[in-house]
């Protein structure tokens, strides 16, 4: 095949952001951690591909209806895992690997999936001493599984999709004993020791006695003693020498990072596997996310609150995603980690020269192996192909991956929401234009903004406040100056069926007088320290308290907080804003909480970081969905996040600027958020830190209408931004962006119906709509609203005009402006003025428009629709709405 | 949901272009909510005012107001934009941009965008605008009309009495203007007065000062001879010491040789005094008696020649020229380092401690010429020429002091009355408003205190910000200027460059004045980080209400 057919396009789904566009503007970086300054990455990052030291043992195999099961034998330490392969419904294939026998039970991520994977029974086609191979129920699709060493190929018909652990970098580093229990001088001789006794009773066999007196000696503080087992250790096996060292690498039971211990009371954890993807050139110029290619840092995903973001940059961000995308135009492949909620999250691929290098390592393992001519058998001139190698590696937990095999990229979307569930139907205000600062400085200031709107004609559904509306930070209540009167403020947003949002965020102000501080600390619901005793952090509030919200019973009561009664001055158009939920703790390592921080169940933060935000959002959206008897959709905008978050809410791209490449990039974030299942996606109109200028604003709510979560929002320090306050053109500009989108609600809310049903994106890269075109891979400046709107937003300063690129062989499209037909695909240039907003619908669909524009969406809802049916060369459209 | 029967192939932006041209561009309108009342009030369609009721006649098809097309009349009104410019649906919401007219009997008619027809909320307070909404609306017109006449009234009312108020002002600040011109006029003579005085003191002085300066000159004069007659007695000394020493063989003459002995007096520095080095010292002789080398060599050598007999006492060459800065500064150098190790981090005050420490240096600098005077023992004959001339220069000086003291006073006193003029020059030259009768404000604050903080408002002048409970004053801003709207210029001040913000501008505030018949800080507020609004009432800004209800002109 042609390379250019077969080049792959890798999404790599939890984004972020380069080019730190002024010095001075810059995150400091040295509040964060690379890669070489977290014990585990750095021991993960040190194993180089090469044979893999497992080994599958066939003999232990075992099939059933659900899965197949065998262990993975380390011949080095000989610790045994358990690989547990299930076939799942709808193309996707479950790979589970845990301890065969692990000293306590491993964190398993709960709450993420929405049930438990229905499965599909596997049957062996074919078996020998070295390999079994399986099938799975759809046709044509086979597992491959070698013994040793371990590795597992993934096959459709006689096409190689995907192997694991073809590099080797299977990595599971087990539960252990700390061996020095006295200090950590003697450890050495000691901890070899204790790895003979460990080794000698996980192989479940021979000299007790042995391991009895070694366990004595172990215990005896004497150092003469010591001396003698470690001159007998010394006499031990290489393998052991080589433990032992590996033992004493620093940073397995204790690290620091800037003035912060981590104390590791369970040791070393951490977990890696590495896939190879046949096929995948993954490296584009122009990735709508961050480009995997860099030969940097691995891409970190570890919910943090950075001050400032860089764009292009793989330093972790507010929330992640773990799901790698593959597409090609015969193709689209998708991984899904699912133990990547644990901190860590450094995933990395390997490419350029290096690729080469792994590549070869890839062939050459083959030819060592019995099924060697049967697999080579399936793969088509392989040694020609491009591949990608990728490797994530986790803190902690098991490794619990799910391949996600297509082939098409709708199959893709409706696989994953199929594990994590669809995109919330959100209630349609929501969809509508947000007005946000912080602060609006008190009630009648809100009232003046409210009634600005109607003045200039622009409408508006939703005005929120930010954290100065508190009374001293304290979340679930109201400044008493400021707002005494919430209710009636409400009130009054109410007649103009408009509705507001209130910020909740989850630390909680350390006050005794302080209700829901009082709770939290009698149920015994903050999150606690390693030793115990409440966790505290330093944030908006001064000293503030971390509810533990993977507790259910701490959820329950969390949502039972947002109830009328309980919320004081909260009225049914009132909903909720969760900000700072990685969680932000302002004094804490890498502004975030501890690691060894304690949880329910006794799990470490570590375990379950990037599972906070996504909990706090859960229990928010809960309490909404309980105040109003369950009748009520929820409205709740989220920061950090996870797999599965889409379930709960919204989800902005946190603290950006007033900054034409931040505007720019708004496109490919929050396109990547959608193809990671979370379609309500926006960034903050104007940019959060800075000031814009007016054609920048202009632009900005020119690009915003047509993106999904469309909010204006701005720092407490820059000047004011009302879009009335830059003059009468720039309003009229600005207006007639927000009556686009107005017109437009009834499209939005039919694509969010579809995102909810189906899990397929809002807003879509060109190549869902188009896979085999491989010309809209690297487009990350244009998108497409469902199938029907493609929009080009002018993104760039002082532009005249733009070309947008329309695909779709022997299709037609109508600029929605000025109903002109143009014929694809063809790189079309548009002249644009300040009013321009490039936007064409594709011939064949159907869009529905509420074309009486009124101050707020629910002013519309019985207003008449307006089908515009554009027609295609082909008679059948075979659009919905 | 029911398809409206007949659809049309028909858009509000001219399908039937889009139509033809295209041919495969079809806009369906589903309306749903089919209201085709066409409720008509008497003689007019609904949302049409009286003006333009001519327009809309019900036997007569409908041409839009722009020309633009014409419509059967029954298209008017039946809930379907026709006309580009939305003149077909003025009952309706269904044109983009239309306007629907509310009559409003009892309060004052109004325009509302036809976006706001059927939306559920109210906004003709006759409640016409939500005939088919569902939204329960009440005449609240009249109530509405009785509020704002009394509102009107309040306000004429203040205005009224604003305005009498305003009048005095002018009328003060007439009178206070010329007052001050007058003034202004009377300074500025006296001043020219002072000026002639201040010459005449001028005279006076410098004619005391001359024989002053004439006997210190003189005395500097004797000094300065004195001293020279000295250095050249010590100078002769100090050869006659060095001819000795040189001398080694004691012939009552120098040779090259013995000048050779001293590697000091080697004019290269190369460490090595060579013969012709020596020999050029000496001139063309071989050797010199003691005159001789008093007139030829002694000149040359005695800056660098090294006594033997002296050594460390006998200080080095050019004694006079740098001893006298190093001998002031040197102690106060001291101070300043042992300063620097106590307040490194101070460094503003250093700087400033620094400079108190150098000024007293530059007094003792002008001192210290008569502190020398009284050094060096002279012989009774000069040091009677100088009692003389001392005793003379005090009584001059006494004469000269007294002269000088009433010119620095006179001097004082018209600076002061420049200062008075500078000031005043600068009121009148402030923009007072078309009839100076902001000019009260002048040299004015008026305070508001609030929940945290007070403000102070000072016209003309700047807005500061202070603790209720204690802490510094933050500038707000300095007056900038008039900064209302072109028709309404002295509605709106203006001050700016007050403190900076962290981060961000210097602070700046508005202030809005509206007509009260009191002078006071109604509202502050911060709208945007560091930029303040201040609401403030004066009776200078209040308008002679015109003789006119605005509450009553109703339509019908």
């Amino acid at each position: 095949m042609a390379p250019v057919s077969e080049r792959l396009r890798w999404l790599f789904l939890a984004w972020i952001i380069s080019m730190c566009i002024t010095t001075t503007q810059c995150v400091d970086r040295s509040n964060f951690k690379t890669c070489n300054q977290s014990a585990f990455c750095k021991r993960q990052r040190s194993v180089t591909p090469g044979n893999s030291p497992y080994r599958a043992l066939l003999d232990t195999l075992e099939l059933n209806e659900n899965s197949m099961k065998l262990q993975l034998l380390n011949k080095v330490n000989k610790v045994p895992l358990l690989l547990e392969v299930s076939g799942l419904e709808g193309n996707m294939v479950r790979l589970r690997i845990n301890e065969l026998k692990p000293l306590k039970p491993r964190y398993e991520v709960p709450d993420v999936l929405v049930k438990e994977p229905r499965t599909v029974p596997l049957a062996v086609v074919s078996r020998d001493e070295g390999s079994v191979e399986v099938s799975l129920s759809s046709p044509d699709h086979r597992l491959v599984l070698t013994a040793e060493p371990f590795r597992l190929d993934v096959l459709a018909g006689r096409e190689l999709l995907l192997s694991v652990n073809s590099r080797g970098l299977l990595v599971f580093e087990h539960l252990r004993q700390r061996k020095d229990t006295f200090t950590a001088k003697v450890s050495s001789a000691v901890g070899s020791m204790w790895d003979t006794i460990r080794n000698v009773f996980s192989s479940a066999s021979k000299k007790e006695e042995s391991s009895e007196e070694g366990e004595e000696k172990a215990d005896d503080t004497d150092p003469t003693a010591e001396q003698t087992d470690d001159n007998k250790a010394e006499d031990g096996e290489a393998e052991k020498v080589k433990e032992e060292e590996e033992e004493n690498e620093e940073g397995m039971w204790e690290e620091t990072f800037k003035t912060h211990t981590d104390s590791k009371p369970n040791g070393p954890t951490s977990i890696s596997l590495d896939f190879s993807l046949p096929g995948v050139e993954n490296c584009l110029t122009r990735a709508p996310a961050v480009s995997l290619c860099s030969s940097g840092d691995p891409y970190r995903l570890f919910n943090l609150d950075v001050f400032q973001y860089e764009l292009h940059n793989p330093m972790a961000l507010y929330g992640a995603v773990p799901l790698l995308l593959a597409h090609s135009p015969r193709r689209t492949l998708g991984i899904f980690w699912l133990k990547l909620p644990s901190e860590p999250g450094w995933a990395e691929t390997w490419q350029g020269e290096e690729f080469g290098n792994s590549h070869q390592l890839l062939l050459h393992s083959w030819f060592n192996e019995t099924v060697l001519g049967k697999v080579l058998d399936y793969v088509q001139g392989s040694s020609e192909e491009p591949q990608t190698d990728v490797r994530w590696i986790s803190e902690s937990g098991i490794i619990d991956a799910f391949i996600l095999l297509g082939p098409k990229p709708t199959d893709i979307f409706h696989q994953y929401a199929s594990l994590t569930g669809t995109q919330a139907f959100p209630p349609l205000f929501s969809l509508a234009y947000h007005q946000c600062r912080w602060n609006y400085n008190d009630e009648e200031d809100v009232r003046s903004v409210d009634s600005g709107f109607d003045l200039h004609d622009i409408p508006c559904d939703v005005i929120w406040l930010d954290i100065e509306h508190t009374d001293g930070k304290r979340y679930f209540t109201w400044d008493p100056n400021k707002f005494p009167s919430p209710r009636d403020m409400l009130q009054g947003l109410q007649s103009k069926k408009r509705k507001m949002v209130t910020i909740v965020d989850p630390h909680i102000k350390v006050d005794s007088d302080y209700k829901i501080h009082k709770e939290v600390r009698s149920h015994g619901y903050y999150t606690k320290t390693k030793d115990g005793s409440d966790y505290e952090g330093w944030c908006w509030p001064g000293t503030a308290g971390y509810p533990d919200f993977t507790d259910p019973e701490m959820r329950s009561w969390w949502a039972s907080m947002f109830s009328y009664d309980q919320y004081e001055g909260s009225t049914e158009n009132l909903y909720i804003w969760n900000d700072m939920n990685e969680p932000s703790v302002f004094n804490g390592p890498e502004v975030t909480m501890h690691k060894d921080a304690v949880h329910k169940g006794g799990w470490e933060n570590r375990d379950l970081h990037n599972l906070y935000g996504f909990y706090v959002q859960m229990a928010t959206a809960e309490g909404q969905v309980h105040r109003s008897g369950g009748t009520e959709r929820p409205f709740v905008l989220t920061r950090a996040f996870f797999a599965g978050s889409q379930r709960y809410g919204a989800v902005w791209t946190g603290d950006n600027a007033a900054e034409w490449d931040h505007l720019r990039i708004s496109i490919p974030m929050c396109m990547s958020l959608g193809l990671a299942g979370i379609s309500f996606a926006g960034a903050d109109v104007g940019g959060f830190f800075k000031s814009p200028d007016p054609s920048l604003l202009v632009r900005w709510f020119q690009t915003g209408a047509y993106q999904p979560f469309f909010r204006s929002h701005a720092h407490l320090d820059t000047p004011r931004r009302e879009p009335w306050l830059f003059g009468d053109e720039n309003t009229r500009l600005i207006r007639e962006a927000v009556r686009q989108r107005y017109a437009l609600l009834p499209f939005w809310y039919t694509l969010f119906y579809q995102a909810y049903r189906t899990g397929e994106p809002v807003m879509r890269p060109l190549w869902v709509e188009y896979p085999t075109d491989v010309s809209t891979f690297a487009i990350d400046d244009e998108y497409m609203l469902g199938g029907a709107l493609l929009v080009h937003p002018v993104t760039e300063e002082g532009a005249r005009g733009v070309t947008a690129y329309l695909p779709g062989k022997g299709e037609v499209w109508y600029d929605v402006h000025t109903y002109q037909k143009h014929i694809a695909p063809q790189n079309l240039y548009i002249p644009v003025t300040m009013s321009s907003i490039p936007v064409f619908q594709r011939g064949g669909t159907i869009i529905p428009r509420k074309d009486r524009v009124r101050r707020s969406s629910e002013c519309m809802a019985g207003d008449p629709y307006t089908l515009y049916v554009a027609l295609s060369p082909q008679v059948h459209t075979g659009d919905r709405v | 949901m029911t398809l409206f029967p007949g659809v049309q192939p028909s858009t509000e932006k001219g399908a039937d272009k889009t139509w033809k041209m295209a041919g495969v561009y079809l806009t369906l309108s589903l309306l749903l909510s089919c209201s085709l009342a066409v409720a008509v009030e008497i003689q007019r369609p609904r949302g049409v005012s009286l003006s333009n009721r001519h327009f809309y006649d019900q036997s007569k098809p409908f041409t839009c107001l722009d020309g633009s097309r014409t419509i059967p009349f029954d298209r008017v009104n039946d809930d379907y934009c026709d006309c580009k410019d939305s003149s077909d649906e003025p009952g309706t919401s269904a044109c983009p941009r239309g306007n629907f007219h509310c009559t409003n009997a009892g309060h004052r008619p109004q325009y509302i965008p036809s976006s706001r027809v059927n939306d559920g909320i109210c906004d003709c307070c006759d409640a016409t605008d939500e005939y088919n909404s569902g939204s329960v609306c009440e005449n609240t017109c009249k109530e509405l009309g009785r509020k704002e006449k009394e509102i009107l009234q309040q306000r004429a009312a203040v205005a009224q009495q604003g305005f009498l108020v305003k009048q005095q002002l002018i009328d003060e600040a007439k009178k206070g203007q010329e007052e001050k011109r007058r003034k202004l006029a009377e300074l500025q003579e006296s001043k020219d007065g002072k000026e002639d005085e201040l010459e005449a003191l001028r005279t006076v002085k410098e004619a005391a000062e001359a024989p002053e300066k004439e006997a210190k000159d003189q005395h500097h004069k004797v000094w300065e001879e004195q001293k020279a007659a000295l250095q050249l007695e010590k100078d002769k000394a100090r050869m006659a010491l060095a001819f000795l020493e040189l001398d080694d063989n004691a012939d009552g003459l120098v040779s090259v040789e013995e000048l050779q002995t001293h590697l000091e007096l080697d004019p290269d520095s190369d460490g090595t005094l060579t013969e012709p080095e020596a020999q050029t010292m000496l001139g063309e002789a071989p050797q010199v008696d003691q005159t001789a080398f008093q007139d030829i060599v002694w000149a040359s050598i005695k800056d660098n020649y090294q006594s033997e007999t002296l050594p460390a006492r006998d200080p080095p060459p050019q004694p006079e020229t740098p001893q006298d800065p190093p001998r002031e500064r040197l102690p106060e150098e001291e101070g300043e380092e042992e300063e620097d190790d106590e307040e490194e981090d101070v460094e503003d005050e250093d700087i400033d401690a620094e400079e108190d420490d150098k000024s007293p240096p530059v007094v003792s600098q002008t001192e210290k010429p008569e502190k020398e005077e009284e050094m060096p023992p002279y012989d009774p004959e000069t040091q009677a020429l100088i009692d003389v001339i001392l005793s003379l220069s005090l009584s001059l000086s006494l004469s000269a002091q007294k002269s000088r003291a009433t010119f620095d006073e006179a001097e004082k006193g018209l600076r002061d009355l420049e200062e008075q003029i500078r000031s005043l020059e600068k009121e009148i030259s402030f923009d007072f408003g078309p009839s100076a009768e902001f000019s009260y404000l002048y040299s004015q604050c008026y305070e508001l205190t609030t929940g945290e903080y007070v403000y102070r408002l000072c016209p003309f002048s700047r807005v500061t910000q202070k603790q209720k409970f204690g802490g510094s004053e933050t500038n707000l801003g300095t007056w900038g200027s008039w900064a209302g709207p072109e028709d309404d210029k002295y509605s709106v001040m203006k001050y700016e460059q007050g403190t900076g913000c962290w981060q961000g501008p210097n602070r700046s505030t508005t202030v809005k004045l509206t007509c009260g018949t009191e002078t006071a800080v109604v509202s502050t507020s911060e709208p945007s980080r560091c930029e303040y609004q201040v609401e403030f009432t004066t009776p200078a800004v209040c308008q002679e209400p015109k003789d006119q209800d605005p509450g009553s002109h109703d339509e019908l």
